[in-house]
């Protein structure tokens, strides 16, 4: 079943918590990746790889460029997802 | 149809010995940022690098594979006379006839012995001890000497922001030779050509011959460059992350271990946020000491994973008899893990 708005941003927020070690609570529609959340180019391919398996979506590196904040990635999953 | 005689080897193979020459020179980050805009604190965050080795002319692809072999030789107990067969993997010699492995193999004192050469990336350790076991047990050299050894600083770009702090020069040799009992696991390779965009040599050389500006690269007068490697930096990291952290465990899988029998994991040495994340996918327990040779040898391919052996058994980080993971990956792309017991 594809997961809502709500479930993808708490679903990202557990991811960025795993792998950059920020609270969940402050992974926001409007935080950008790099800028506010410590996630770099580099983990953020780590997060774009787990938000694929929990997901099931594919993003490609190409993609990958254009999602700068968590609604950037939260619109790319709901529109992607299997 | 004659009857032949069958080929008489060993049992199985294991190293024997293992040896290492950095450059003299030492490159901290400050030499690199007098080309490119970034920063030390960038370069160590994004790769853990903080110097690297480039070789002087002196400093040539035989030359120091002789000193690297030379040691592994050492190590061993055994004498050059015995060695069967000499493998060399590199991309950074500039001489491709004949195989630079003849020259080493003459000038270390062997005996005649097989010398060729192998091209297979920053995989070429593996695939050259791969081989080497083969040639053990199937009888035809007693022990081989494998190399890896590059001089990548010639085909580093100092003006490509993503590659210009990377690579670095350097030999490191092993000998395998006949064991009583497997030492070498089942080696787990394969390749993946149709990623062989993400991490290439720019032009080829005969490029050069044709002469057409467009199709040269140049630097920023507008004059013809030398040839360099160039990447997809994130394609490389997704690749060498997920997929090689699945080789790893295939190679685990295939000798009968799990992640707790091991001691040590040799990734090859290509930046250390592929092996913190390595490390992380594969669950790899506390106990299991981790190269992270990177940081003061940089990326030197082939040469990065027998360096990073010869290393961690030099400081004590890890001891002879170890069971050690090591997985090679990189252009082509290419891969080859396999499981050992350390010299
Ligand atoms: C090379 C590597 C460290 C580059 O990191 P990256 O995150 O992919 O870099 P990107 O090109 O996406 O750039 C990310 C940001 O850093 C900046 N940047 C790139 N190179 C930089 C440098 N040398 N110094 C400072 N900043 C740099 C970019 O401008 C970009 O900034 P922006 O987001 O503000 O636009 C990384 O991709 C890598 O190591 N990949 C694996 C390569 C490898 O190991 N290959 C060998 C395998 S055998």
């Amino acid at each position: 079943m594809a997961a809502t708005q709500e479930e993808i941003v708490a679903g990202l927020a557990d991811i960025v918590n795993e792998i950059a070690g920020i609270p969940v609570e402050d992974v926001q529609l409007d935080k950008s990746f790099t800028d506010d959340l410590d996630v770099d180019s580099l983990s953020m391919v780590e997060v774009v790889v787990a938000a694929e398996e929990r997901f099931d979506v594919k993003i490609p590196d190409e993609d990958v460029k254009n999602l700068k904040t968590v609604g950037d990635a939260t619109d790319y999953i709901l529109k992607h997802q299997g | 149809m004659a009857k032949l005689k069958p080929s008489k080897g060993a049992p199985y193979a294991r190293i024997l010995g293992v040896g290492g020459y950095r450059p003299t020179r030492v490159v901290p980050n400050e030499v690199i940022l007098e080309k490119i805009d970034s920063s030390d604190e960038w370069i160590r965050s994004r790769s853990g690098i903080e110097t690297r080795h480039w070789a002087n002319d002196e400093e040539t692809v035989a030359a120091m594979s002789i000193e690297a072999s030379g040691k592994a030789i050492a190590d061993a107990g055994i004498s050059a006379e015995q060695i069967g067969g000499v493998i060399v993997s590199t991309v950074s010699n500039f001489r491709q006839t004949p195989a630079v492995a003849t020259e080493i193999a003459d000038k270390l004192g062997t005996n005649k012995a097989a010398a060729f050469d192998i091209s297979a990336g920053c995989a070429g350790f593996g695939y050259g001890l791969t081989l080497a076991k083969g040639m053990i047990v199937e009888g035809s050299a007693e022990y081989v000497l494998v190399i890896g050894v590059e001089r990548l600083s010639d085909l580093t770009d100092l003006e490509d922001r993503a590659t210009a702090f990377l690579f670095g020069d350097g030999a490191g040799a092993v000998v395998v030779g006949p064991s009583e009992e497997p030492h070498i696991g089942p080696t787990v390779w394969g390749s993946e050509g149709d990623k062989s965009e993400t991490i290439k040599q720019t032009v080829p050389w005969n490029e050069y011959r044709v002469g057409d500006l467009d199709r040269l690269p140049l630097d920023s007068e507008g004059n013809v460059k030398f040839p360099a490697i160039t990447q997809e930096g994130q394609a490389v990291f997704r690749w060498a992350v997920f997929e090689m952290a699945k080789v790893a465990q295939q190679a685990l899988d295939a000798a009968g271990i799990t992640p707790d029998d091991l001691d040590v994991f040799i990734p090859h040495q290509a930046n250390e946020r592929i092996i913190d994340s390595m490390v992380k996918t594969l669950k790899l327990p506390e106990h299991v000491t981790v190269a992270r040779d990177v940081r003061t040898t940089g990326n030197t391919s082939a040469a990065s994973i027998p360096l990073a052996m010869e290393r961690l058994l030099a400081t004590g980080e890890a001891k002879s008899g170890d069971t050690a993971l090591v997985i090679g990956f990189g252009a082509g792309l290419v891969y080859a893990a396999t499981v050992v017991t350390l010299p």
